[in-house]
């Protein structure tokens, strides 16, 4: 499709595309969560007309304006960056991937930008529910738009709902409802938005935490712990549950990225869950690709047959079945589907050629092929795999894979622990004085931070080397540009996010350390 | 009763709505154009402060029109956003910088401890003001005189010139309409800075500083004007798609098309109109008249660029490559379904200007900025 893969423009589009990824996905989880926590406070003052909640409020609104406004600064480059640096693939999808980009901006941004200025410059200027609802209407808008966005990521996972164009080259849409009723999509959506309800209850909480460490606002801080904790706590209990729920789905459509991130190898019956492990090299190979092996486990029997088909007997197939395949299962080795997505690409060439020499007979025969869906469901459905050259280039990074799920399960088990805690220590009174808790809670902030960062390190990387899973692989999805351009603007990125990340955690600091107005 | 919607009719009422949020968003850079007077139309801190939060109160609603132009245009004219943001890489990224800058800018710049000190977020401003309605201007104009570009057998972009996006830089046309564009939003940012500041010291010298915008304006607005009608441009036939030069091209198009030369013509003299009730009368509702006389202007150009068999993103490397709103756009079911949500935006029309009414009933003076409110 590209006249030639320059690997060191792909490298650093990747980079690039990563680094302002990351560090959208720094500010985007609080303003989900911290609206939703500021909403709640003040539907507590509009009901009781006390002031101490109004104050309480505002205080928290003034720390989701300074991240608000930097979410807004990272997230406009990496809607034009599809464009600027994934500009083959936003051609190949583009018919179904730019309706929810174009859907979140005009139901999504309009409402959370609106109803933001509401929510700052309408204090004495609108009534009291007025100025209410506008802030439920900024959290709702918040994850609205969160929603939309996924529903463009959960495509690139999974697609569905379109159908492959030869004359234009690109897949086009055939039914939104398949696209947006996604099973990736709802578990993506439920999953990242609850992340960002516990990131933001630990930020509430840690923060509330120093206040009570310090003697300061004992009063505000620990209605603020009395909110977060709750919310917090549910929101933990409901983010296991989805996260659990989106391994079962991935399971299922994107087994490789699974099986990477257990890091099973052989296929097995009776498989158990591996609760943590370390892994080092086998010294068994596929390819040039070494496969993992435990050091050390703790593991739970049975689990993860269970977990994946009900039933402790079922076979889980491992990594080697699917790169090898596995007749007996049923499961194509990967030679096998680059064979069919050669077949399709062939197909696609001829039926071009054929446009050109205006060779109507041959280009009615090419045509329905592609329309039949024997030939879509057996060769199409494989397309990307014509551009892959050896069968272990469809293994994503098993180390980086396991390690950051084990890592984020692990976390998202304590955080449930903490909040549980916390709520417990406000009910009997105890929490100003436990001190060493108190402390727990200050340092826990960056940990939810990590986990989240984890997540999409483990979605992203855990479905290389495919940009659309199975339809279009990485390489030959970026802009025809220099990879000295590419770079320039990486550490334009690096240096301009950096310097505004460093303003916004000292503007932060600052303004928690000022506390509630008076 | 089951209506047919075609494709070219779904392809026809989507460059409409495009090229109705791009004139939008050109009327809404007065916030651009009003920050790059920070530095010379404030005489003291007050001033500026004032000047600031007018702006502020406002900076969110370009900004989300920018992405939402964005997002509209990739869902409905995919081939031009792959073929133009991945071509015109540096123009794009320019841009963009800007407006992150931007971006924070309003919300940091009066905080405590935010590192770099109030001059430097105002300074931000000034550039995001300055380049941001510029570089938009030339990117706009390149529908007008091409790039040069490639497309292989994949619809796949191939740019021919190192450059990527700053060889606009070189035509004269280009530079034109984005110094029209520029002053254009600066004399919206004065009228809007006339209209809703309550302090005699701004309002007057915002209303000295008028004239100075004025006539660089018209010149470049002129030029562009006089040098697009009388050359050629880029023709596509209607049955085979084959684009072709034909002189006094847009000419024809807007005598061809009387709804669009009426919107011109009236866009250009309600902009008249609202200059020069405020320069001559003193008047504070130009911006009443300007804003809507810029909507009408530039969509009358966006639809002059699009319609009637014009390519809108000509190739000059091969003419045949070239974008037209047939060959570009999405699928007829894509269309449909975005159609269906554009049916939304008469809501989302609506709630804007009623949340606006509701919390601009005071003017920017002394007193709101000392209000316990929020102030940039
Ligand atoms: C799950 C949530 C989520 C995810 C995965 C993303 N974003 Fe985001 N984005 C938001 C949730 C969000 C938000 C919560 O709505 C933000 C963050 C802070 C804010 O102001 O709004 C936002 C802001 C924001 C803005 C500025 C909107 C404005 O004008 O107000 C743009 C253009 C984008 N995002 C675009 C993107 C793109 C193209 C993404 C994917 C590559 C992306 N975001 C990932
Ligand atoms: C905000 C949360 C997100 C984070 C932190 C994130 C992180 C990452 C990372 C780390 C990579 C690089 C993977 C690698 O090269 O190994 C990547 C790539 C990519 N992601 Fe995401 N991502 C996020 C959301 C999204 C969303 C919502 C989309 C699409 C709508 C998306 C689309 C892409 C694309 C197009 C690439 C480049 C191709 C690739 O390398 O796979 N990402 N992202
Ligand atoms: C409690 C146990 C948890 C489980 C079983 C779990 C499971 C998962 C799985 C399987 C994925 C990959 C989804 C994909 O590839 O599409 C994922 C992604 C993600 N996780 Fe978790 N997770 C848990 C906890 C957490 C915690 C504590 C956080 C952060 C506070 C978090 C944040 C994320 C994010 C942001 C993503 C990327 C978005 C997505 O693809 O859904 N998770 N999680």
């Amino acid at each position: 499709m590209i006249e030639n893969i320059n690997p060191g423009l792909i490298d650093w589009s990747r980079a690039q595309f990563a680094l302002t990824a990351i560090y959208h996905w720094l500010f985007v989880p609080l303003t989900l969560g911290l609206s939703f926590l500021v909403a709640m406070m003040e539907t507590i003052y509009v009901r009781t007309g006390k002031e101490e909640w109004k104050r309480l409020t505002r205080f928290w609104m003034t720390l989701f304006g300074i991240n608000f406004a930097i979410g807004v600064a990272t997230g406009i480059i990496l809607e034009f960056e599809f464009g600027t640096n994934w500009s083959n693939y936003s051609w190949f999808v583009g018919d179904i991937f730019g309706a929810p980009l174009a859907i979140e901006g005009i139901l999504a941004f309009f409402l959370e930008s609106t109803f933001v200025a509401v929510m700052f410059f309408g204090w004495n200027k609108v009534s009291r529910k007025f100025h209410l609802l506008s802030s439920w209407l900024v959290a709702i808008g918040a994850s609205f738009s969160a929603l939309w966005i996924l529903v463009a990521n959960a495509w690139m996972e999974n697609p569905v709902g379109m159908v492959f164009n030869p004359d234009t080259v690109r897949n086009e849409m055939m039914n939104f409802w398949a696209v947006l009723f996604n099973p990736v999509a709802v578990d993506k959506f439920l999953h990242t938005i609850s992340s960002g309800f516990v990131l933001a209850s630990m930020f509430v909480m840690g923060i509330s935490a120093w206040f009570l460490i310090k003697k300061r606002e004992e009063l505000l801080a620990k209605r603020s712990i009395l909110i977060a904790g709750i919310f917090g706590l549910a929101s933990s209990l409901f983010l296991a549950f989805t996260g659990d729920s989106s391994a079962r789905t991935i399971a299922r459509i994107q087994p490789v990225k699974f099986e990477a991130f257990e890091a099973l190898s052989d296929g097995k019956q009776n498989a158990p869950l591996v609760a943590f492990g370390v892994l080092h090299g086998s010294g068994e190979k596929i390819g040039g690709k070494e496969l993992p092996n435990f050091i050390f486990k703790i593991e739970i029997p049975d689990l993860l047959s269970v977990m994946t088909s009900g039933n402790k007997d079922a076979y889980v197939p491992g990594l080697k079945d699917h790169i090898e395949g596995n007749s007996d299962k049923g499961i194509l080795s990967v030679i096998e589907k680059a064979e069919r997505g050669k077949i399709a690409r062939q197909t696609l060439l001829d039926y071009k050629k054929a446009k050109e020499n205006k060779d109507n007979e041959q280009i009615g025969v090419l045509l329905k092929k592609f329309q039949d869906q024997g030939f879509r469901d057996n060769y199409f459905k494989y397309f990307g795999y014509a551009f892959i050259n050896s069968p272990e280039e469809v293994i994503p990074e098993i180390y980086g894979a396991f390690y950051s799920f084990h890592l984020m399960v692990i976390l998202g088990f304590l955080f449930i622990l903490i909040f549980s805690l916390a709520l417990i220590f406000l009910f009997n009174g105890t929490i100003g004085s436990k001190r060493w808790f108190l402390w727990i809670l200050l340092f826990s902030i960056p940990l939810p931070y990590l986990a989240s960062e984890l997540g999409w390190i483990l979605t992203e990387m855990g479905r290389q080397p495919w940009i659309i899973q199975d339809l279009m692989p990485v390489k030959i999805a970026v802009s025809n540009i220099s990879a000295d351009s590419v770079k320039t603007t990486f550490f334009l990125f690096v240096f301009i996010f950096t310097a505004l990340l460093i303003a916004e955690i000292s503007i932060m600091l600052k303004q928690i350390r000022l506390g509630p107005k008076h | 009763m089951t209506i047919m919607i075609t494709h070219i009719f779904l392809q026809n009422y989507w460059w409409f709505i495009v090229s109705l949020l791009g004139s939008f968003l050109v009327f809404l850079m007065f916030v651009q154009g009003g920050q790059t007077f920070l530095f010379s139309l404030a005489k003291n801190e007050m001033q500026r402060t004032m000047i600031v939060n007018t702006l502020g109160r406002k900076w969110e609603f370009t900004f989300t029109t920018l992405v939402t132009f964005g997002g509209a245009f990739f869902a409905s004219f995919p081939l031009f956003y792959s073929t133009s943001f991945g071509g015109a890489y540096w123009v794009w990224m320019a841009i963009l910088f800007s407006f992150i800058l931007q971006a924070v800018a309003y919300e940091y710049r009066s905080k405590p401890s935010n590192v770099y000190g109030k001059k430097t977020f105002d300074f931000f401003l000034l550039l995001n003001g300055s380049l941001g309605p510029f570089l938009i201007g030339v990117a706009v104009a390149t529908f007008f005189t091409g790039s040069k570009f490639s497309l292989n057998q994949m619809n796949q972009v191939k740019w021919e010139t190192q450059w990527h996006g700053i060889e606009a830089l070189l035509n004269i046309k280009n530079l034109a309409l984005g110094l029209a564009v520029l002053f254009l939003v600066r004399i919206n940012g004065l009228l809007y800075i006339i209209n809703t500041v309550e302090e005699e010291n701004v309002v007057a010298s915002a209303h000295k500083k008028l004239t100075f915008n004025i006539i660089p304006f018209l010149l470049f607005f002129l030029f562009f004007i006089i040098m697009l009608l009388v050359s050629s441009g880029f023709a596509a036939d209607r049955v085979t798609g084959v684009v072709s030069m034909e002189s006094l091209k847009y000419l024809h198009n807007l005598l061809r098309m009387p709804v669009v030369l009426i919107f011109f013509l009236s866009g250009v003299l309600v902009v008249l109109f609202g200059i020069s009730i405020a320069v001559f009368k003193k008047s504070s509702k130009g911006i009443w008249f300007t804003g809507p006389g810029t909507i009408l202007t530039v969509l009358s150009l966006f639809l002059t660029a699009g319609y009637n068999g014009t390519a809108f993103y000509p190739s000059i490397f091969n003419l045949q490559n070239s974008l037209t709103i047939r060959n570009a756009s999405s699928s007829q079911f894509t269309l449909k379904t975005m159609t269906i949500v554009s049916f939304f935006i008469p809501i989302v029309i609506a709630y804007i200007w009623y949340t606006w009414k509701s919390i601009s009933n005071k003017k920017i003076n002394e007193d709101e900025m000392k209000s316990d409110g929020h102030v940039y």
